[in-house]
């Protein structure tokens, strides 16, 4: 049941879209706004037509301009595609409750279905609020239990989590993770925040004005330097799953990653959690030697797998953390250049330094290095819940959401 | 007091409502929703029944219902007998005057629904058709009904395009507020004081009640 979408346009942005997305893989489309991010969700919904596309899931065509011999023209109006759509603002039916809300989008209302929803979304027992008597996160999940509920074959998420505040967003956002099990279709996250995208998407596409730039993998989309142009160099980061070991008395937590253990503030996730800490690489310092008398907490050490020069003065080093081994001299030194995505076995991190400390350290791929974060700038925002990047896009390990 | 004057004049409003309240509905729906090319005279025509002196109104009526006008002569062709000066006319001249009243409100009603709510209704799977019924409409309710309790008071109250197509026909024409003017006009200040107070009052609880009502819905829908 994969989604496929091919859209050209010249107005009202000009858009080329070519794009594919698996069931039950979450694809994010990042971009600055104005980059057509929504435009192509309107028209998978079939809300906005372009001029030529084609979208298909599966083997059901909901658009197809054509024209082509053999095959006649289709636009099916946004009712007969079935499809759920969560908006920005939510869009609920003010004058209906929420139970109303959910059942509006049935074939045919069902209290008990939509109660079940409602009780998956975690709001058993608000069934009969209308959306004013709801807070924006209760509303964001009302709007979830509706597009659920028209069982579709396509979710579309278009900024789900601008609307709340940051506390809120985060659980909304371990809710989708630990809602992943469910989610058969595809699903395409429209959103601006890359750190939102890094933590929900299973793959992204970065969008600018209406081209995608790229597609793939997280660590693919880190690793293209046309695509980080776009997005900004600041939102440079990679994903580094741990889990949680201990909350200590002093405010921090202990979380076990593949190259060590790492103190951090504000994790909520119980002991025994997988986690996926996001960490920026303009966080990350790194050093040959391993320091001492340092007030940085977290030293993960590792071996440098490649060398990104960036238009300014800044270079972009891409580190693979356990893996090979910190100490061994293995084959890690020739494999780096060119290689894209997460190291088998080992994970990477990046770190953006200048130009200058890089020849000063004098930096070579297969080089053992110590990364050096501060455990405050990881904020708490920073951390999913769960382990949901994907390798390759390919295996993903979910959370066991509550069934 | 002329109570057939009165019931004549609820009949008059009652049925302008119920032919008003699809045309407010349709209408008001296409000037919210729909771009079109010449949309503002189109918005013009609506409005003009509310600029125009009742007399001009009324002397287009009676040309273009009249026994010599194509519509007359059909009226009178299916029903065998004259469309003006008869209550059929008045209503037909009842609802062209009120239309402003009507679509007016209901224009901005639909106007008022944001566009995200429409298309998450299609996004829900509703048809077009079902997405009136279950969204439009109960949220452009406030307007549409605004609109109905000024065509009904409106038209409780008029009285220049009702003399002009209608004249003063008891049973059949003459309107509450066409009485009052005939008392007065035969000094029978009296009767004309009596009908005047009880014009007032039934306009005033109609209009009272429905604002009544239409706030408890606006609370539902919170």
């Amino acid at each position: 049941m994969a989604l496929e979408v091919m859209a050209k346009a010249r107005a009202p942005i000009p858009l080329a879209v070519d794009l594919r997305v698996a069931p039950g893989e979450i694809m994010a489309l990042v971009g600055p706004s104005g980059a057509g991010k929504s435009t192509v969700l309107r028209l998978i919904a079939g809300l906005w037509t372009p001029p030529a596309g084609r979208v298909r899931v599966d083997s059901e065509t909901w658009l197809d301009t054509g024209p082509q011999a053999g095959r006649s023209t289709v636009n099916l109006p946004p009712h007969r595609r079935r499809l759920g759509m969560v908006f920005q603002d939510y869009a609920l039916f003010p004058h209906m409750t929420a139970a109303q809300n959910v059942m509006a989008a049935m074939d045919r209302a069902d209290a008990s279905e939509a109660a079940r929803l409602l009780d998956l979304m975690q709001l058993g027992g608000l069934g009969d609020r209308h959306p004013a008597q709801l807070s924006g996160g209760q509303r964001q999940r009302v709007a979830l239990a509706r597009a659920l509920a028209r069982r579709p074959r396509v979710l579309l998420l278009d900024e789900p989590f601008s609307a709340v505040d940051q506390a809120t967003r985060a659980a909304l956002q371990a809710q989708i993770t630990a809602l992943r099990g469910r989610l058969d279709m595809p699903v395409v996250l429209v959103t601006h925040d890359l750190g939102e995208a890094q933590r929900l998407a299973d793959r992204m596409a970065v969008l600018q004005g209406g081209r995608v730039l790229v597609q793939g993998s997280v660590a693919q989309v880190m690793a293209d330097a046309p695509a980080l142009r776009a997005l900004g160099i600041r939102e440079l980061a990679a994903m580094l799953p741990a889990t949680v070991t201990e909350h200590l008395p002093d405010g921090l937590s202990r979380l076990d990653s593949i190259a060590g253990p790492l103190f951090l503030p504000g994790v909520t996730a119980a002991p025994g959690q997988p986690v996926q800490v996001r960490i920026m690489a303009h966080d990350v310092i790194l050093s040959r030697a391993r320091p001492e008398g340092l007030s940085a907490q977290n030293i993960l050490p590792g071996r440098v797998a490649r060398v990104v020069p960036g238009a300014g003065p800044g270079m972009m080093v891409h580190v693979t953390l356990g893996g090979d081994g910190d100490e061994g001299q293995g084959s890690g030194g020739q494999g780096g250049a060119g290689e894209v995505g997460v190291d088998r076995g080992g994970h990477e991190i990046i770190a953006r330094i200048t130009r200058r400390a890089a020849d000063q350290m004098a930096l070579q791929p297969g080089q053992p290095v110590h990364a050096i974060l501060k455990s405050l700038s990881v904020a708490r925002d920073q951390l999913a819940t769960g382990s949901v990047v994907a390798d390759g896009g390919k295996a993903m390990d979910r959370t066991p959401g509550e069934r | 007091m002329d109570w057939l004057a009165l019931t004549l004049s609820l009949q008059l409003a009652g049925w302008t409502v119920a032919i008003l309240l699809p045309v407010a509905v349709v209408l008001g729906r296409v000037l919210a929703f729909r771009a079109f090319r010449g949309k503002a005279l189109a918005e013009a025509l609506v409005m003009l029944p509310l600029v125009l002196p009742p007399t001009v109104l009324g002397f287009y009526l009676l040309v273009g219902l009249g026994a010599s006008s194509p519509i007359g002569r059909a009226w009178a062709g299916l029903f065998g007998q004259p469309l003006v000066f008869s209550f059929p006319g008045l209503v037909a001249a009842s609802v062209l005057s009120s239309l402003p009243f009507a679509v007016q409100p209901a224009q901005r009603g639909f106007q008022a629904i944001p566009p995200a709510l429409r298309e998450a209704a299609a996004t829900c799977g509703m048809t077009p058709a079902r997405a009136l019924w279950r969204v439009e409409l109960p949220l452009a309710w406030p307007g549409l009904v605004t609109g109905m309790v000024l065509v009904f008071a409106h038209t409780l109250g008029e009285f220049g395009v009702v003399l002009m197509v209608g004249g003063s026909i008891p049973g059949e024409t003459r309107t509450i507020a066409i009485a009052i003017y005939d008392r007065v006009q035969a000094f029978d200040m009296a009767a004309a004081g009596v009908m005047s107070a009880v014009l007032v009052a039934v306009s005033l609880v109609t209009i009272a009640l429905t604002f009544a009502l239409s706030a408890r819905v606006g609370r539902r829908l919170g």
